[in-house]
């Protein structure tokens, strides 16, 4: 107890940057402000759940899970790689793995932009090579690519730095008891790995519910997410009551999730980041 | 050999340019408790491991009844391992561990659960199916562990170094029951240990190892009482090992003296090495012995004591049951039965 005061500066931090603007939020969302002065109000939340609304929070989560499924199953057989003891020059291929997330989240989003365009360099060889043209920029196949682009490190990390932790002795006893290739991964592999799954899946799936930044380059406009509807009620419309509520039922569909996660990580003993 | 299992032909290894194994050869017999003995690093582990398939070998062959193994992945060879930390499956409990074999053979569930509980009986847990595994002691994983291996009916158990990380009282009763269990089920046992007491206890045969190649193949007995080189005779039990000048045959000079022996065929004036065990010493009077000297310490080791004689520049240990005070003036006698003449080997 005597070193307490070396955590002072975190908790003001806290309480400057994260209570402050909590209890801020939570204020603002239930609160209207009427010629009669204020007034508690729940009609922000009601608001939430017009069938408009709903719609957008159903888009934003589908497309989430599909990036989250599509991280993982990219990112699973990545880690393997790289976890793989025989493999020579490991550092070079995680630090190679690692160089994009140095660069800025926006730039390189933008440059996806660039990419995509219709006089861009994809399209561009495509049509050299006489295939047809993608046309995926401002789709939904944009804003999944660039979720994807985006988060897919931090899918394989926890699930390589699980499987790297692996003992090499259980998965020869696996082998020695008769497991072919298939079985070994099916019952001891993966099994052994989902702490590092679970990490991946919710250090993936989080951002990628609360996006906007991604879903306003990629998608054009035509793909609200619940990240853009946020963001215009406090820049655009200037309605913070009504952002503020978006914000809370976001973040309590994310506390919910990531419970259920949780508890299905302690039955299966955690180890991975959290 | 009719009865002869597995055979090693000039097996090789190396990693990165190192030979870990020198051309071992080495064949063994059909319910044998072969037992691979050696100092770390002497490659015991690795002839072990090329056996059950886990490294390859960088030339030679192995041979399991007959056929060539070399490129037979472990999950088709008909062995089973025991590792040295038991390497049981976290994520399963007792039963699911031991049955984890028998599943992947597809066979019957009822079938399944009468063997599961044979061989915790037969491992001395019974009725620990539903237990999950880190509730149970080192003993009890190292048994869960044997029995996940016996429960396949393996031709071949190999056990690496299985009671290394138990404590003494629990490693001698595994070693007994480790010893019955192999006589009652018949199998050849493949062990890897450093203990030459385990070795000399559980095994029909030893193979004595050291830097990658073999040093001697053959029973407890033969091993402790005719080992072939100084290596041996140290690493078995403890020895007195003293350079010496073998004058002409049956005599040899040592320490100063010279002592009639049984050894025959070396050169005249050969530099040997002459072995002796301590427990051969025999304490006399200090004038009536072939040798005298003076008693530098004395340890009880329950059965005997454990002296070290300073005689003539060379520190002798001797076992007896009759206990000699520090400091006092002793002589002792070595018979010539137990007077061992190696030939020199380089690198002791």
């Amino acid at each position: 107890m005597k070193k307490n005061w070396i955590s002072y500066p975190y908790v003001v931090w806290m309480i400057i940057f994260t209570l402050v603007p909590l209890v801020l939020v939570i204020y603002y969302s239930v609160v209207s402000v009427t010629d009669n002065g204020i007034a508690l109000t729940l009609q922000h939340f009601k608001k939430v759940f017009e069938p408009i609304y709903i719609i957008v929070f159903l888009r934003s989560i589908k497309l989430a899970l599909i990036s989250t499924a599509v991280c993982l199953v990219l990112g699973y057989p990545m880690a393997m790689i790289l976890a793989d003891r025989g493999l020579s020059k490991r550092n070079i291929l995680i630090v190679l793995f690692v160089i994009p997330m140095w660069m800025n989240f926006l730039a390189r989003t933008y440059a996806w932009m660039t990419l995509l365009e219709k006089n861009g360099p994809i399209e561009t060889m495509l049509s050299n090579l006489g295939l047809p043209p993608l046309g995926i920029l401002y789709t939904e196949k944009a804003v999944i690519l660039g979720m994807v682009y985006n988060f897919l490190p931090f899918m394989v990390l926890p699930i390589y730095s699980v499987l790297s932790k692996t003992e090499k002795h259980i998965v020869e006893a696996a082998e020695d008891l008769g497991a072919t290739p298939y079985i070994k991964f099916k019952r001891i592999i993966f099994p052994l790995s989902l702490p590092g799954v679970i990490s991946g899946i919710t250090m993936v799936f989080m951002p990628a519910v609360t996006t906007f930044v991604i879903s306003e380059l990629l998608g054009g406009s035509q793909y609200t997410l619940i990240g853009n509807l946020i963001e215009r009620q406090f820049l655009g419309t200037m309605d913070w009551g009504f952002g503020s509520a978006l914000s809370i039922v976001l973040m309590l569909l994310i506390l919910l999730s990531m419970g259920v996660m949780s508890r299905y990580e302690k039955e299966n003993e955690g180890g991975g980041l959290w | 050999m009719a009865d002869e299992i597995i055979r090693l032909v000039n097996v090789t290894k190396e990693y990165d340019g190192n030979k870990a194994l020198k051309s071992i050869n080495l064949y063994i017999r059909r319910n044998e408790f072969l037992t691979l003995l050696g100092p770390s690093g002497c490659g015991k582990t690795t002839t072990l491991r090329i056996v059950g398939g886990f490294e390859t070998c960088t030339e030679g062959d192995v041979i399991f009844e007959g056929r060539r193994i070399n490129d037979v992945p472990p999950f088709k060879r008909k062995l089973n391992t025991v590792f040295q930390k038991y390497a049981l499956f976290p994520h399963m409990n007792v039963y699911e561990n031991i049955a984890f074999g028998l599943k992947i053979k597809k066979m019957d569930k009822k079938d399944i659960e009468k063997k599961v509980e044979e061989m915790l009986e037969l491992v001395n847990l019974p009725k620990y199916q539903k237990r999950s595994v880190d509730s149970l002691s080192g003993g009890q994983q190292q048994r869960v562990a044997i029995a996940r291996a016996l429960v396949n009916e393996p031709q071949v158990l190999l056990l690496d170094e299985p009671l290394g990380a138990l404590d003494l009282k629990l490693r001698k009763d595994m070693q007994t029951e480790l010893k019955n269990i192999q006589k009652r089920l018949g199998i050849t046992f493949v062990y890897v240990t450093h203990d030459q007491e385990e070795a000399l206890t559980m095994s029909d045969t030893i193979v004595v190892m050291k830097s990658g190649t073999i040093q001697q193949i053959g029973t407890p007995t033969d091993v402790y009482n005719e080992p072939r080189n100084a290596f041996v005779a140290d690493f078995i039990g403890e020895s007195n090992i003293i350079e010496g000048k073998m004058l002409e045959d049956c005599l040899v000079e040592f320490a100063g003296r010279r002592f009639e022996c049984v050894d025959k065929g070396f050169a005249s004036n050969e530099a040997v090495d002459v072995v002796i065990r301590p427990e051969d010493v025999k304490i006399v009077p200090a004038q009536e012995g072939m040798l005298s000297g003076e008693v530098l310490s004395v340890v009880f080791k329950g059965v005997h004591y454990e002296m070290l004689i300073l005689s003539g520049g060379i520190k002798w240990m001797v076992h007896s049951t009759v206990m000699e005070p520090e400091k006092s003036k002793v002589g002792f006698n070595i018979f010539p039965a137990d007077i061992h003449i190696m030939k020199k080997v380089n690198g002791i």
